[in-house]
């Protein structure tokens, strides 16, 4: 008896979950084998591209080493996580602000709104950086605080990008929140900026989460505005910096790149992981309603 | 809060109960956005710019009226991402707009004035009384793509800096010299190494650096300079120039924006002038880009749309496959190793794919045992961008859509199975309209993201693998990056051109976009 029922369990098993499970493992190696091959280039002693296999033949921090001693990966990686964590966190702000507007109020221009800013996007932005280009020569001269070579300057371009999809997805979320609840509460006397505050960023902190990390990866890759804006060694990005790296001396230079590859993916790693929990529930978007 | 608790307020609209702490953080907000405007006015006021003044004025003064006003509500959550979104976003956009008219790009940079300038200092000769300086070639930030300075050591020991836009003195301080005054670095600058200015050396040999008076700074060799005198010079009487070796005179055409001779001689100088639907007629009239233009076009939405569709399916999948009503055992743990492609650097992941499909010690043909030059031809090199950009955006639609699965309700799936739908069609006319409604947006703002996706072409197969006879058109270049190919490279940049092109792209994309949310109930659920 006791032996049918674990084979029965163990057929049901098979049938609803092991092929499951297959599919789940054939999608993670193609997921995961680049980046083992980052990994075992990372550390390997020899740190040069013709030498890297997919799995380690040896293992060393030569790499590490190299990549701290000649070059300034510290200011590097601290400029990054810096600019993409400040630009992550006042792009959630702002972004959030502009959300519960175009959910909760009805104005002129809202919907002009509202699609605007997803078209806006999609202009090539190579070109745009002609012009931001001439228009931050000029901010120099007036304003050498937040012209070139300033991590200012570089993220008041990247907060005009604030307002975009993100926002589509927030006004998504927030619309999901049920009004009678910021209305009870201006009922009880509240402004709507307590509304906003007390009520509602409480209550969509998943899709705020989700939207930080998403901002937070993007300006970590972010590679085109930053080349134009960061021209002094010791100000550029880790993209800004890696990329040099690799585009001078190619072999050579593979090993300390994917070192510097894979310490780059650790402060995204940990804000994903430290966000995980947000993260199912943030990316529902809110226009689904049963 | 609670100020007014219990009190029911006479006043029906906003404004009631705003408590000391919420009054006291307004009151520092205005304060800090007086203080910038100040702060932002003052070098104005001192370049005397009154139209920038103006705009600083007025953009506090709108500020103050905002947040100040009780009416207009919406305006105070909507006014910070837009004045950025306006300053840094749309200004551009409208800026390259009305470059998209003009022949701005190099050889018609500036106005007329500092086309005379160029004009004059390129033309110097060495004359018995030149003065003579130590050279240093450098660059303004990146010796290959940054712009040409020659750092100057005058007899007397003064230091400059001088472009095509004229001379400037430099802090002795900024400046490192070797014992004979040479300058070896200077702050702000990139001395370039001798290799470097091989690559350049058309450049170093052609910048003349004007400064004034008929007068100019050539380089004589790599280490050193002289300041010459002009020999042609412009007569304002003729509107011309005079060469007084030739004694050949060029006039002025306007609408090119060049000094031509008699015998249709240009001078490489211009100035930027209108040149109204030229740019755009280019597509038609210009035999290179129009014979390209729409294969060109063809695989660019392919690949849009490719990439669009296999990120959407893969993700997809994956979330359903781990959409299960009892979780799946390591279902965190798969989701995070899933993830981790997202995690990963983007721009360092493209180079790696693309060292992966090297033909010789790549590590796709060495694992496989093949010998396929998978980016030498013209399908394989398509098919791998689709999956080196799958592999990079398909995490992302996995969590995207494991969100959206989750606000679909279960029970819907669950009641058209009980009607005798199989699991297919309860997944395909239930669950997936709810959640298109939900991914359109996202999946627009991908085909749209991947319509213009430079890096995916760029780093990976830069276009190629380019037939020889068409070699400005490869056959996976996107449209942008044609054109950053035909405007920024070979004949030097061509902003005005460049700029129609992309004005182009935006409209393909803005309207294929605009169609299909309308098509979707996206805008509908923009209520």
């Amino acid at each position: 008896m006791a032996a049918t029922t674990t084979s029965r369990r163990a057929t049901r098993w098979l049938r609803e979950s092991a092929w499951r499970h297959l599919l789940l493992w054939l999608a993670l190696v193609f997921a995961l084998f680049p980046i083992l091959f980052v990994v075992s280039a990372a550390f390997n002693p020899l740190g040069t591209l013709s030498s890297s296999r997919l799995v380690p033949t040896g293992a060393g921090l030569d790499n590490a080493r190299r990549l701290f001693q000649e070059t300034p990966f510290g200011s590097w990686y601290v400029n990054s996580v810096v600019i993409a964590l400040t630009n992550a966190a006042v792009t959630v702000f702002l972004s959030a602000l502009a959300a519960y507007a175009f959910s909760r109020f009805r104005f002129t221009g809202r919907r002009v709104g509202l699609v605007g800013i997803l078209l806006i996007q999609m202009f090539p932005q190579f070109l745009a950086i002609v012009a931001i280009y001439l228009m931050f020569t000029t901010v120099t001269d007036y304003w050498p605080t937040v012209g070139f070579d300033t991590r200012w300057g570089l993220m008041l371009v990247y907060l005009g990008g604030a307002l975009s999809v993100n926002t589509w997805m927030m006004k998504g979320f927030f619309d999901t929140v049920p009004v009678e609840l910021d209305e009870s509460a201006k009922v009880d006397g509240a402004t709507h900026a307590q509304a906003f505050f007390r009520i509602m960023l409480p209550l969509v902190t998943p899709v705020l989460a989700i939207v930080g990390l998403l901002v937070f990866i993007s300006t970590v890759n972010e590679f085109l505005i930053a080349s134009v804006f960061l021209r002094d060694p010791e100000s550029k990005t880790v993209a800004l910096g890696l990329y040099g790296l690799i585009s001078g001396e190619r072999n050579a230079n593979f090993g300390i790149f994917a070192m510097g590859t894979l310490l780059i993916a650790l402060p995204t790693m940990a804000v994903f992981w430290f966000l995980q929990r947000f993260i199912v529930e943030g990316l529902t978007s809110g226009s689904v309603k049963g | 809060m609670g100020a007014s608790e219990g009190a029911p307020t006479p006043r029906a609209n906003d404004g009631p109960a705003v408590s000391a702490a919420g009054l006291a953080l307004k009151a520092c907000a205005l304060g800090l956005a007086a203080s910038l405007g100040v702060w932002a006015a003052v070098p104005l006021f001192d370049a005397a710019n009154w139209v920038g003044l103006g705009i600083v004025a007025a953009v506090t003064a709108l500020i103050f009226y905002a947040y100040l006003s009780p009416r207009h509500v919406p305006l105070k959550y909507l006014l910070p991402g837009t004045l950025l979104l306006v300053a840094f976003q749309i200004l551009p956009v409208l800026y390259t707009v009305s470059t998209s008219v003009t022949n701005f790009g190099d050889g018609h940079r500036g106005d007329k004035e500092q086309a005379i300038a160029a004009i004059e200092a390129y033309s110097v000769v060495r004359a018995p009384d030149s003065t003579d300086y130590a050279l240093t070639v450098a660059a303004d930030g990146d010796p290959a793509t940054g712009g040409l300075v020659f750092l100057l050591t005058a007899p007397d020991g003064a230091v400059y800096a001088g472009d095509a836009e004229g001379l400037t003195g430099l802090a002795p301080g900024d400046v490192t010299a070797d014992p004979s005054g040479r300058i070896t670095g200077a702050d702000g600058y990139t001395v370039l190494t001798t290799g470097q200015i091989n690559d350049r050396g058309g450049e170093v040999a052609d910048l003349a650096v004007p400064t004034g008076d008929g007068s100019g700074i050539r380089s004589s060799g790599l280490s050193a300079a002289y300041e010459g005198t002009a020999t042609r010079t412009y007569q304002e009487d003729c509107d011309c120039v005079v060469d007084s070796a030739t004694g050949v005179e060029y006039a002025a055409d306007e609408e090119a924006g060049l000094f031509v001779s008699a015998d249709g001689e240009a001078l490489l100088q211009g100035w930027q002038v209108g040149v109204g639907a030229d740019n755009f007629l280019r597509f038609l009239t210009d035999r290179t880009v129009a014979s390209s233009f729409f294969s060109i076009l063809t695989w660019n939405i392919g690949f849009a749309a490719g990439t669009t569709f296999l990120v959407f399916t893969l993700g997809l999948a994956l979330a359903l496959l781990m959409h299960t009503r009892k979780p799946l055992r390591g279902q965190s743990l798969y989701r995070i190793l899933l993830v981790l492609p997202y995690a990963m650097p983007s721009f360092a992941m493209l180079l790696l794919w693309r060292d992966m499909f090297n033909v010789d010690f790549g590590l796709i043909n060495r694992m496989l045992g093949l010998d396929v030059d998978w980016l030498g031809g013209t399908w394989t090199a398509r098919g791998s961008i689709l999956l080196v950009n799958t592999w990079l955006g398909f995490p992302y639609m996995f969590l995207v859509a494991t969100g959206a699965l989750q606000a679909v309700p279960r029970e819907l799936g669950q009641a058209a199975r009980i009607d005798g739908a199989s699991a297919w069609q309860a997944f395909r006319d239930v669950t997936l309209p709810l959640l298109m409604v939900a991914m359109t947006p996202i999946l627009i703002s991908t085909f749209a993201f991947n319509f213009n996706n430079f890096n995916a072409v760029w780093l990976t197969t830069a276009g190629g693998p380019f037939s020889p006879d068409n070699p400005l058109a490869g056959s996976t270049d996107l449209l942008i990056t044609y054109t950053f190919r035909l405007a920024f490279g070979g004949q030097g940049a061509q902003y005005g051109f460049a700029s129609a092109v992309s004005v182009f792209i935006f409209l393909i994309v803005a309207i294929l976009s605009l169609v299909s949310l309308r098509q979707s109930r996206a805008l509908e659920e923009v209520r």
